[in-house]
């Protein structure tokens, strides 16, 4: 709102300069609304008031629920009744207003807290130690019944694990290769080239065993999830008894962060599980946390050469921007040291 | 002094554009030496003990 000073300060000025043809600024003009500029500002208020209490009266005491659910109810009817027409010629029709999403946390799942991912830092690689407890977690616990098919035990050397011991690792299990001259399929120690074994041969096996549900591939579960790893983390940990009114089918479980609320993944991290080598404590966040660092190296196995290229990336811009900086201000000298100068030449005076 | 130095690059660089253009070249493969060996350098020292380079020798036989 223009304050009382200012009105003053803008009659002044008209005054000054009264030599020109007066000209009034809109905001002193009298209009429908009032005589000037506050009595306009007076004028919406009062409005502005009156239909809210109008509005307030209206919804409350005249088109009570009660009187409009008829209403609605017919319009829904209608809609419904339309839509099918629509239906019978082949148009998909969806009227806007007319249908309510509620949002429902138990529903979607509960949002994980944001924990303090120190790979998270732009100029933070990961914690290669932490990856490796990861696999160990995932080998140990995971494997059991999640597949990572897309992660060969190659991946592991130069990242976590020395060759040799990628080697070792892969030979502890048996892979079906073949045909052999005989045309036989058979079977052989792994190799640097075989993924991490499959827990189950199908998806109808991992099914039958898991009461129908499928353990998903973890190679790019972190990807793969809304809150990448703050989920993964919250849904291993999270489980806990239901609320009171809610019902657990037998073989599922509670978890809030899961969608519904009935995962039919037991908890499988618990404190001292996995024994860790390099003295490590190894209580169930610690646990769950590498587990978590080491599905999150697997979605994204570029992180580490990503963010160093996006700091090499930064720094040459920088010198580039530097030296456009530079070049434009040399180029620019000329224009911006130069003096125009009007010498009028001899004409005669009219 | 300086202008018999600015001479001599003048002479040595810029006076044919074959000594132009290979001094392009060879002042990239230079920078760009100079450039990884220190960015890495930096890298690796805001991450140290994180990468697979600093925990390697623990494994390694
Ligand atoms: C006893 C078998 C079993 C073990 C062990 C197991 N899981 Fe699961 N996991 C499942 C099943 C079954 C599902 C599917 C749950 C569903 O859809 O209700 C699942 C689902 C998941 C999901 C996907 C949840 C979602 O949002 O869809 C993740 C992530 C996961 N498990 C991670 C792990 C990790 C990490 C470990 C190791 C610490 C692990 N699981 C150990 C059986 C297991």
């Amino acid at each position: 709102m223009l304050s009382k000073v200012a009105y003053t300060t803008t009659a002044r000025a008209f005054r000054a300069s009264s030599t020109f043809r007066p000209v009034r600024f809109a905001s002193t003009q009298a209009g429908p609304f009032g005589a000037n500029r506050k009595a306009a500002m007076m004028w919406f208020t009062k409005a502005a008031a009156a239909s809210a209490i109008v509005g307030y009266g209206i919804s409350n005491y005249v088109l009570t629920d009660d009187r409009m659910a008829p209403v609605y109810k017919a319009v829904s009817e209608a809609s419904t009744e339309l839509k099918k027409k629509a239906k019978e010629f082949g148009i998909e029709l969806e009227i806007p207003f007319t249908v309510a999403h509620a949002f429902s946390t138990a529903d979607h799942g509960l949002h994980p807290p944001h924990y303090p991912w120190d790979h998270y830092s732009p100029w933070k690689s990961y914690d290669h130690a932490s990856i490796r407890r990861g696999f160990q977690v995932y080998k140990e616990v995971c494997s059991a019944c999640h597949s990572m098919d897309y992660i060969y035990y190659r991946n592991l050397v130069g990242v976590s694990h020395t060759e040799a011991e990628a080697k070792a690792l892969a030979a502890e299990y048996e892979y079906e290769d073949g045909p052999d001259d005989s045309g036989q399929m058979f079977m052989r120690p792994g190799k640097l080239t075989d993924a991490m074994p499959k827990p189950y041969p199908n998806e109808e096996a991992a099914r039958a065993a898991n009461g129908g549900a499928y353990p998903p591939d973890l190679s790019c579960i972190v990807r793969a999830r809304h809150g990448e790893e703050d989920y993964i983390f919250a849904l291993l940990l999270g489980y806990c008894d239901p609320p009171a009114g809610v019902n657990i089918r037998e073989g599922l479980h509670y978890n809030p962060y899961f969608p519904g609320g009935a995962i039919a993944m037991a908890r499988s991290i618990f404190d001292e599980v996995v024994d860790y080598e390099d003295g490590t404590p190894n209580n169930a966040s610690q646990l769950a946390k590498d587990v978590t660092t080491f599905l999150s190296w697997a979605s994204y196995p570029e992180h580490d050469e990503r963010k160093k290229m996006g700091l090499k990336t930064l720094a040459i811009s920088a010198m580039l921007l530097g030296l456009s900086v530079w070049w434009k201000r040399f180029k620019w000298s000329y224009v911006k040291s130069k003096k125009i100068v009007y010498r009028p030449g001899k004409f005669d005076e009219v | 002094m300086a202008s018999a130095i600015a001479k001599q690059t003048y002479n040595v660089f810029f006076r044919r554009s074959s000594a132009y253009l290979a001094g392009i070249f060879a002042s990239a493969f230079a920078f760009e030496i100079a450039f990884d060996t220190v960015s890495d350098r930096v890298w690796d020292s805001i991450n140290k003990g994180r990468q697979w380079k600093d925990i390697r020798d623990k494994y390694i036989q």
